[in-house]
């Protein structure tokens, strides 16, 4: 639709519910996933991966499987043209394992053949000669002296150090605790999927889903010994990503298969292999301390925290940084002592996932809080409302906080949300712990309420060099003015596109904005991750359409002989400072384009000090808290989640109905942290790499919700916009927890809380992990 | 891989003899899954959803003749009065997708531990009726068709045809522990039917022994105690020692659903409250 009048303002612009261009397609099954990528004439890629945590590969013989019907090619590591190894911030991982195998589900040979089911039967034929080693499968070990170890260089991946204030504090009010958190997977629905085209100049194009096209183009060109022009990225549909995509999965492996042999190659992992082919959360085992006085007024923290890295570096010191730096919660401390370590094991690789290092630490320092209210008699709500960083403190780092820090707020909006009424006397099955299951008519059923307040950095931190490149073209086509907008940023299912275009419309005045494919053809956009594509992202676009429109309206005041002062553009017309129609876009472009391409960086951050971990890390913090409400039946130790509200300040809501679904979604991914989610490992195997026992919540899990968004802008970054995605994700699963622990009377210091925990019906047949060799 | 569909029960069981190897499906919620997962690779298929009389149901001396392939959908709707205790377990399988395809024959077939029409049957006394072409047909007491952890009294040659259960002609309870509050798989589940016309009890366990089973000294302890002339209220001390023994009568393992320790626990609360409630309905009928 083209506005007639210059006054009429095109809809979809930043702050309305501008509808997602893929949002039909995804709810009529149309939309193309990665997994629906095709090609004529392509062959089918499979990955055998070690069954073994831990092994010497002795010998690989593939003369079996190359004699299968249909088969057309076995890679093994020799196969690897460039260098056998990839890596987000460290190339520690094998494209195919070498001499070793370092956890269960690693790759170790390829088959290409006309058919899947073809290659995997061929795969089965590859004959792996394993001399099995011992396995170090507890990382509470990693660090011991004679533990096993993972890489040549020990089993430390990232010691961060933080120190602040009094050495040796003391305090009249003490509390402390240890807290366990389990394994906890992505699960997106659409499992890893790629198509790799071997290209005529000897090169490759490769389209997968994925959240950071460079950084995949990178490694995938060290593989492959190539420089990045011949290897080129497009981002196919993406199912959903939450950190699982960060690390590469099929992108080298099917572009070695399309090299050798010379067909296109598509890779899809099934839902088991996805469980052996991304990273996890990583699980955590933290010891806390709080000093305060006896108002309960914060004196002092004390924090230990070891993450699993598992095998592979992956972003474990990343995630090590944020545990360490963000790990005591949005609260004032006076002196701080926090060590976080992240070791290497022979469990499956922890990487990225939504909420990255906060989520771990938020269930120790909010179960914290609690003890901590409890033991001064106050309430959790004030005990937080207290001791809550104001905008202008300093967070434990040093660093000042120069925006919004709403956490008193937000604490106060949630705890004044009204509360869902009590169980009728006879209640639906449905509204009870158990559900249709029948386990209780209300016999044993306990109410409780938690509440947790958290914070999460924006963006890339310690000094990291986090920018977005954006293209902005304007021109006039069929007498209708058409923005393109051109990023390599992933969608994936977040709503970036659409962000995208409401950006570029309401810059450029104009209603039809086309988002091209993301791809390399332009500059690394940073990974659709730490919450920041809207932020960065963002605003390269907004950057590229301001230069365009400064372009345009250049050549308008030439044309026009007026002033450029003054001139805007909007509903496809140059507008004067009255508002008044001077001239249509068409009369000043004609069949020309304008485009423009901008690198965009927020504010540098800075690497902290390595003996105290003080500095200004981070470009910005979000804030969010939740208040769950929950049914327990106490004598099975199953959980009916009532209401799970919430209150968030997103700076800005760029697209309102977008931000609540992020809300949303975070919020059920933490409460599943909280309640059932866990990848099971023993002895460095997985137990459950299955929808049927990863268990994630249904619709009759997860209540409904109270959101309450705030829109304190941010005056550093662009239209004010402070990241959404994560924040949810932190804040709702120790609010669960507490709710549980309230309603039970139980310490619970492990999640997923597990119907044993509330019970005390653990096992006891298996010793616990730490008790063996 | 042979797509077989006989359009007769006849021509069923002359297949089954004819290809050993032929796997029978039903609503294949069970038999796709192996098949995805490799974990089978039948020569053929042996399609058992045109034959009409697998998808009836008819009474008869206040029995029950339920045929293999009547899938939950229906049993919930359908015989929600006559079978309270299977259609509250055909409740709480998987989705309502689930509920449209998978069929009472299947979860025998596939005689899991944890299939959720188990217990019930047990509960009520079931029969299972298979056929065979060379040996026409035999009833075999669901009691005696688990024969180990996802095995059964099947001879290969044969077919489920039908159970057979009698009216409910007392409270009946059926319920399921699991991680999450719909689409799980038990944890430990539970099966309650009162006989009052007996003055009997029949009892059925699942996730928690190599096989459902029933807790037959629970049964009859409860069957003795219990005041069936005057209905009086139930004493707690009876229900609390019922359901000690009921998971007396499991044998448990720990998993990565659920420990032995656990699920051994809930039953003895799953079997308290299940007669609290069996033993309060039959005191509202009287
Ligand atoms: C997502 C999901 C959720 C599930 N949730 C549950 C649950 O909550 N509770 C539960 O108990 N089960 C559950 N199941 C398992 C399954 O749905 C049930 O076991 C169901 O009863 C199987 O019935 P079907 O008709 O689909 O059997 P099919 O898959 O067709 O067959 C199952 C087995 O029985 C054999 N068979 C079928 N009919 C006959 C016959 N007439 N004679 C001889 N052999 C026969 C088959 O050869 C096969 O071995 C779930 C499955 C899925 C995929």
């Amino acid at each position: 639709m083209t506005t007639t009048q210059a006054a009429a303002r095109t809809t979809g612009r930043i702050g309305d519910n501008a509808q997602r261009p893929d949002g039909t397609l995804k709810v009529t099954g149309e939309f193309a996933y990665a997994s629906d990528l095709w090609h004529d004439d392509m062959v089918w890629g499979v990955t055998l991966r070690s069954p073994h945590p831990h092994a010497r590969i002795r010998r690989i013989d593939v003369t079996e499987a190359l004699t299968v019907p249909g088969v057309s090619a076995v890679l093994t590591a020799d196969d690897v043209p460039g260098e056998n190894a990839f890596g987000l911030e460290h190339a520690d991982q094998p494209v195919l394992a070498g001499e070793f195998v370092r956890y269960e589900g690693e790759p170790v040979a390829l088959v290409a053949a006309d058919h899947p089911e073809t290659a995997r039967r061929a795969a089965g034929r590859i004959r792996v000669d394993y001399e099995v080693l011992p396995a170090l499968t507890d990382a509470r070990r990693a660090l011991d002296d004679d533990a096993p170890q993972v890489h040549p260089g020990g089993n430390l991946v990232r010691h961060l150090r933080l120190r602040r204030g009094d050495p040796a504090p003391t305090a009249p009010v003490v509390v402390s605790l240890d807290f366990e958190v389990g394994m906890q997977d992505q699960a997106f629905l659409g499992p890893e999927s790629g198509l790799a085209v071997p290209a005529e100049d000897g090169g490759v194009d490769l389209y997968v889903a994925t959240q950071w096209l460079h950084v995949d183009q990178r490694q995938v060109c060290l593989a492959l010994g190539m420089p990045p022009e011949k290897v080129r990225l497009t981002l196919a549909g993406v199912g959903g990503a939450f950190g699982g995509r960060e690390d590469l999965s099929v992108h080298v492996h099917a572009c070695l298969l399309a090299l050798r042999t010379g067909r296109p190659v598509k890779m899809s992992y099934g839902r088991e292999e996805s469980f052996y082919g991304h990273v996890h959360r990583h699980p955590a085992t933290m010891t806390y301390e709080f000093g305060a006085e006896r108002d309960g007024t914060l004196v002092y923290a004390r924090a230990h925290v070891l993450l699993d890295g598992g095998a592979y570096a992956s972003s474990t010191a990343a995630v090590v940084g944020n545990a360490g730096l963000l790990g005591l919660g949005p609260y004032r401390f006076p002196s701080v002592a926090v060590d976080a370590f992240g070791v290497f094991t022979h469990n499956p690789p922890c990487g990225a996932m939504r909420g990255f290092g906060c989520v771990q630490a938020a269930f120790a320092h909010e179960a914290l809080m609690d003890e901590l209210a409890a033991a001064v008699g106050v309430d959790p709500v004030e005990i937080r409302r207290r001791n809550g960083v104001q905008e202008g403190d300093r967070t434990i780092t040093g660093q000042v906080i120069d925006s919004a820090a709403p956490v008193a707020e937000l604490l106060q909006r949630v705890a004044d949300l009204p509360l869902p009424p009590p169980l009728p006397g006879h209640p639906d099955l449905r509204d009870l712990p158990g559900a249709v299951g029948n386990t209780t008519h209300g016999e044993g059923v306990r109410r409780g309420v938690g509440y947790s307040v958290t914070y999460k950095n924006v963006g890339f931190s310690e000094g990291f060099d986090d920018y977005s490149t954006a293209r902005v073209r304007l021109q006039v086509t069929g007498g209708e003015a058409v923005a393109t907008v051109h990023t390599a940023a992933a969608e994936v299912g977040q709503g970036l596109v659409t962000v995208q275009q409401q950006i570029a419309r309401t810059e450029l005045g104009v209603e039809r904005v086309v988002v091209v494919p993301a791809d390399t053809a332009v500059g690394s956009a940073g990974s659709t991750s730490a919450s920041r594509q809207t932020y960065v992202t963002g605003g390269a676009v907004k950057a590229a359409c301001e230069a365009v429109r400064t372009a345009v309206l250049q050549r308008a005041a030439v044309a026009l002989g007026r002033p450029v002062a003054g001139l805007a553009l909007d509903g496809d017309k140059v507008l004067g400072a009255g508002g008044e129609v001077l001239a249509g876009l068409a009369d000043v472009l004609g069949d020309d384009a304008v485009e423009e391409t901008v690198e965009w960086r927020h504010r540098p951050t800075h690497a902290v000090d390595p003996e105290t971990g003080q500095g200004d890390a981070h470009v910005q913090f979000a804030f969010s808290a939740h208040r769950a409400v929950v049914d327990v039946d106490v004598e099975l130790g199953l959980v009916k989640v009532v209401a799970l509200d919430t209150a968030q300040d997103v700076g800005k809501a760029i697209n309102p109905d977008a931000v609540v679904g992020q809300i949303h979604g975070g919020s059920a991914q933490g409460m599943g942290l909280a309640l059932m989610e866990e990848v099971v490992v023993t002895d460095g195997h997985v137990r459950n790499p299955s929808f049927t026992d990863y268990l994630l919540p249904t619709i009759l899990d997860v209540p409904p919700m109270q959101v309450q968004v705030l829109e304190y802008a941010d005056p550093h970054a662009p239209y004010g916009v402070r990241g959404v995605g994560e924040p949810p994700t932190i804040s709702s699963g120790p609010a669960v927890a507490a709710a549980v622990r309230a309603a039970c009377g139980k310490p619970l210091r492990r999640v997923p809380i597990r119907p044993e925990h509330v019970t005390g019906t653990q096992p006891t047949a298996i010793p616990p992990r730490s008790d063996r060799p | 891989m042979d797509f077989l569909q006989p359009s007769s029960w006849d021509d069923a069981l002359a297949v089954r003899a004819e290809r050993p190897d032929a796997l029978p499906i039903a609503g294949g919620t069970d038999v796709m899954v192996e098949l995805n997962f490799d974990r089978r690779r039948p020569g053929a298929l042996l399609d058992l959803t045109r034959i009409p009389e697998l998808r009836e149901w008819s009474v008869a001396d206040e029995v029950v003749r339920l045929g293999a392939g009547v899938p939950y959908a229906r049993v919930i709707t359908e015989l929600g009065n006559r079978l309270p205790g299977l259609a509250m377990a055909a409740r709480t399988v998987g989705s309502p997708q689930i509920r449209v395809r998978g069929t009472v024959g299947g979860n025998l077939g596939s005689a899991s531990p944890a299939g959720d029409a188990h217990p019930p049957l047990l509960a009520a006394g079931a029969e299972v009726e298979v056929a065979s072409a060379a040996r026409g047909t035999r009833r075999i007491p669901v009691a005696e068709f688990f024969t180990g952890v996802k095995r059964n009294a099947l001879e290969p040659d044969e077919l489920i045809a039908a159970v057979h259960v009698r009216t409910a002609r007392g409270p009946q309870q059926f319920c399921k522990v699991g991680t999450r509050n719909a689409m799980v798989i038990s944890v430990s589940a539970f099966a309650l039917a009162l006989h009052p016309d007996r003055q009997a009890v029949g009892t059925g366990i699942g996730s928690a022994a190599p096989t459902p089973r029933r807790a037959a000294e629970a049964e009859e302890f409860l069957a003795g105690e219990l005041d069936w002339a005057t209905r009086g209220p139930l004493p707690e001390g009876l229900a609390r020692a019922f359901g000690e023994r009921v998971a007396a009568a499991a044998a448990p393992i720990d998993d990565v659903r659920g420990t032995a320790a656990y699920r051994r626990h809930s039953l003895t609360v799953l079997a308290r409250r299940a007669v609290t409630w069996a033993w309060d309905d039959l005191r509202r009928a009287a």
